[in-house]
């Protein structure tokens, strides 16, 4: 195990799939609030783009986007994020992640919709409320609370998502186990059984955390 | 709630506003396509040579065809292990025997939370190792073993939260009629609860073949290895890419479909948990009967 | 009870059936119409690549050769995917009866598997755009290379030239596919790799191989440990094939005319077999 340590950067590994979860998470949720707003929204061009954005990147293995994230925008748009080239890869690994799991917030935050009363909606306009208005003070304060499960479910798929972001060269727990496969077949058992851990470690306290918050945080009906 | 609740009918001001909205957002977007086709263009991207392959049975043949051949039938595989496996898992944390139910608790809670991809690239070193399964198929034996696990587990808690939706009275009068918990279980919950679930179990089928792409990392002949071996011969990853993106939406598009189709249906006979799709008129989602639904639709 | 009893007997027999087949189709021997199992890359240009149902390749040339020389026809070789993780498995399982996928000679891979040859000396290299002006090791500096995720070529470059910028995929053709586009500056591994790129159609007049940056790549076949008949058998194979002039031609044709045959070193002359 310790040979493991001296020949791995574990904890740097460990720690960049930290940061690509958290990152991804904070991008995605944005995106996909936007995404949901689209999709709920008077214009039909909007609900048009946002059905559509959620049926292209939920229904495209993430593996592509995320190396189309690279190839696309580096590559051939020339849109450099950083002159470091492992940092730049990082940066499209997360705008990947993010594009990906915005989707699913869009669809976790619309379930969170779903589950308003028809009530609240029909006396937000009743009170003169503008759509934007009724979204703003109505509909997402209680679609977020609605959906704080899906939502967790999708922070843990992204947290282990992240993994598959190997693809392009960024260093973290997938990486580390393809370079011990390599490097030192013997110490597989090892590095898997410490990213398991490590993977156990991070998304069980999302699932318990996002557990209790929605019980906490539950509207009273 | 429907979507049409959220406002008014827009009137003749709205109206113009909502097609200058719309319009906008269409430049835009077509602005958008257009720099990307443009610099696709300069780049050569549209060379008829990178396309030229595509309309030859030669790349179908010998690479595409039998990677989505090798992604179907590991997606097919793994789900119906992941179906029994789930299945019996289910009953597990269902069952009255309190060690049974706390294994199945942690089983299903441990593979939720490894990777995927980790749990392929380590079965399949485990499988090279000590020689288990033949050569040929190891690659789709570590395929199958990650699909399997996790989704396994997944499963488990669909059915399980189908039970938990059930109304009470269903077991009750089980029980009244003289059946015990494990027989009210297996013959009056759990057929409801599947029926009921069953939208999301095909929409996690799309998580299932969406995986598949994983088995790269360990040699599996899926579309995306396939992929890589064509673009080598041709030089055309790019377009390779695009098409292999492009069957994957479509595949995972009309499962999608399938899955609403199953729910209206079963909501037609007042079978679901959360009632018909509000928003069926632009729904194309799968995530409409709340958020157990969109819960099970995650992960990669 | 019966029952089972009878199907762990079946599947005993079953599995004992295949092995003795799997025997047949790899042992061959000395052959004389057998069948051959070949490892070989499928997806490097210029060593190993499959097109098609067809394979094309210095790999492929040499693996022909000697499998002709042990007394296969080519309608009777099989060809099997041999990406690099997996070399040594397919030989001690026995699932091929050699390797031949620009698989390197060190003292790590001998503990597992024996080698014949070598065939082939290569060097580590970089691959630029012609324009570029990178001509040695020193113009790397600050420069963007590419290589595949955990290479030790790209870790022994990175320890000489300490200021390159270093992008990772998995597969050497998305390194090429940037290269061309110019985004990277350099890609680097064997020269027999970077050669195949550089001579493929899409790619030709338009990458070049800046060659010498680090050490050799000796290019043996890999076969099952302790075999030194069939290692024997492959080595004459092997000379006569430099011999009667084929090894030449199979270089030049699938390396390209700009290919520069270090003659100080290649041919090689096989090692004894041990």
């Amino acid at each position: 195990m310790s040979t493991l340590f001296d020949q791995f950067d574990v904890w740097g590994a460990f720690w960049m799939t930290i940061k690509l979860t958290v990152l991804a998470a904070v991008f995605s949720l944005v995106i996909g609030t936007v995404v949901a707003i689209m999709r709920l929204s008077p214009v039909p061009v909007l609900r048009f783009l946002g059905t559509s954005y959620v049926n292209v990147f939920r229904n495209t293995p993430l593996t592509l986007i995320v190396f189309f994230s690279l190839i696309g925008l580096w590559q051939t748009l020339g849109i450099e994020l950083s002159a470091q080239l492992s940092v730049n890869a990082f940066r499209f690994a997360v705008i990947g992640l993010s594009v990906y799991h915005a989707a699913f917030v869009c669809e976790a935050l619309r379930s969170g919709v779903n589950t308003i009363p028809l009530g609240q909606a029909e006396a937000a306009r009743s009170i003169g409320l503008t759509f934007g208005q009724s979204l703003r003070e109505i509909i997402l304060p209680q679609a977020f609370r609605g959906a704080i499960t899906p939502l967790g479910n999708t922070l843990i798929a992204l947290a282990k998502n992240t993994t598959v972001v190997v693809t392009i060269g960024v260093a973290e727990t997938a990486y580390l186990m393809s370079k011990v496969n390599e490097d030192a077949a013997d110490q597989l058992t090892n590095v898997f059984i410490l990213s398991a851990v490590f993977f156990v470690v991070l998304t069980i306290p999302i699932g318990l955390l996002t557990g209790r918050l929605s019980k906490k945080l539950a509207v009273k009906r | 709630m429907s979507a049409g609740v959220l406002f008014d009918a827009p009137g003749p001001k709205a109206k113009v506003r909502h097609r200058l909205l719309g319009g906008l957002g269409l430049l835009l977007i077509a602005a958008i396509v257009a720099l990307i086709g443009w610099k696709f263009q300069q780049q050569g991207q549209f060379a008829s040579a990178k396309w030229k392959p595509f309309t030859q049975s030669e790349i179908w043949n010998s690479y595409l065809l039998p990677g989505l051949q090798g992604t179907l039938k590991a997606a097919a595989i793994s789900i119906v292990f992941a179906g029994v496996l789930g299945g019996l898992l289910a009953l597990a944390r269902m069952s009255s025997v309190r060690p049974l139910r706390w294994v199945a608790s942690v089983i299903v809670e441990f593979f939720r939370a490894v990777p995927v991809l980790l749990m392929m690239i380590f079965s399949f070193g485990m499988y090279v190792q000590y020689n288990v399964f033949p050569d040929a198929q190891r690659p789709l034996a570590a395929v199958v073993t990650g699909l399997t696990l996790y989704n396994a587990s997944v499963i488990c808690e669909v059915i399980r939260s189908g039970v938990d939706q059930l109304p009470s009275g269903q077991r009750e009068a089980g029980l009244s009629v003289g059946l015990s918990e494990s027989q009210a279980l297996r013959t009056i919950l759990l057929p409801q609860a599947i029926t009921a679930m069953l939208p999301s179990l095909v929409s996690q089928l799309v998580v299932v073949l969406k995986d598949t792409a994983l088995g790269y990392n360990v040699l599996f002949n899926e579309l995306l290895y396939a992929g890589n071996n064509a673009s080598s011969n041709y030089s055309n990853l790019v377009p390779v890419i695009l098409v292999i993106a492009v069957i994957y939406i479509v595949i995972n598009y009309a499962l999608t479909k399938l899955a609403v189709w199953i729910e209206r249906r079963l909501a037609r006979r007042g079978r679901t948990v959360a009632g018909p799709d509000a928003m069926a008129g632009g729904g194309l989602g799968g995530s409409a009967t709340g958020p157990d639904l969109s819960k099970n639709t995650q992960a990669a | 009870m019966q029952i089972r009893r009878m199907s762990a007997v079946a599947v005993v027999a079953a599995a004992a059936l295949t092995l003795a087949a799997c025997g047949d189709d790899s042992g061959g021997g000395s052959g004389g119409g057998g069948k051959v199992t070949i490892g070989i890359k499928f997806d490097q240009p210029g060593i190993g690549l499959k097109q098609g149902e067809k394979y094309s390749g210095l790999d492929v040339d040499v693996a022909k050769y000697v499998a002709k020389e042990l007394g296969y026809k080519e309608g009777d070789i099989t060809w099997k995917a041999a990406p690099s993780k997996q070399r040594e498995q397919l030989i001690k399982s026995g699932q091929v009866k050699m390797v031949v996928a620009s698989y390197s000679i060190t003292d790590e891979r001998k503990k597992e598997v024996s080698f014949a040859g070598p065939y082939f000396i290569a060097q580590q290299a970089l691959l630029v755009k012609k324009d570029s002006g990178i001509t040695d090791l020193q113009g790397l500096q600050g420069k963007k290379l590419c290589s595949v995720s955990g290479s030790t070529s790209a870790t022994k470059l990175k320890a000489k030239v300490p200021g390159v910028n270093l992008q990772e995929f998995d597969t050497y053709s998305k390194c090429a596919e940037v290269l061309a586009s110019g985004r990277i500056d350099a890609m680097t591994t064997d020269d027999t790799i970077l050669s195949g790129y550089a001579n493929q159609a899409a790619y030709k007049g338009k990458l070049q191989v800046v060659p010498g940056v680090g050490g050799d790549e000796i290019y043996g076949i890999g076969i099952k440990k302790g075999d030194t008949a069939t290692c024997k058998k492959i080595n004459d194979a092997l000379k006569k094939m430099v011999q009667d002039g084929t090894w030449k031609k199979a270089v030049e044709t699938n390396l390209g005319s700009e290919y520069k045959i270090d003659s100080s070193k290649n041919p090689p002359q096989p090692a004894a077999c041990s």
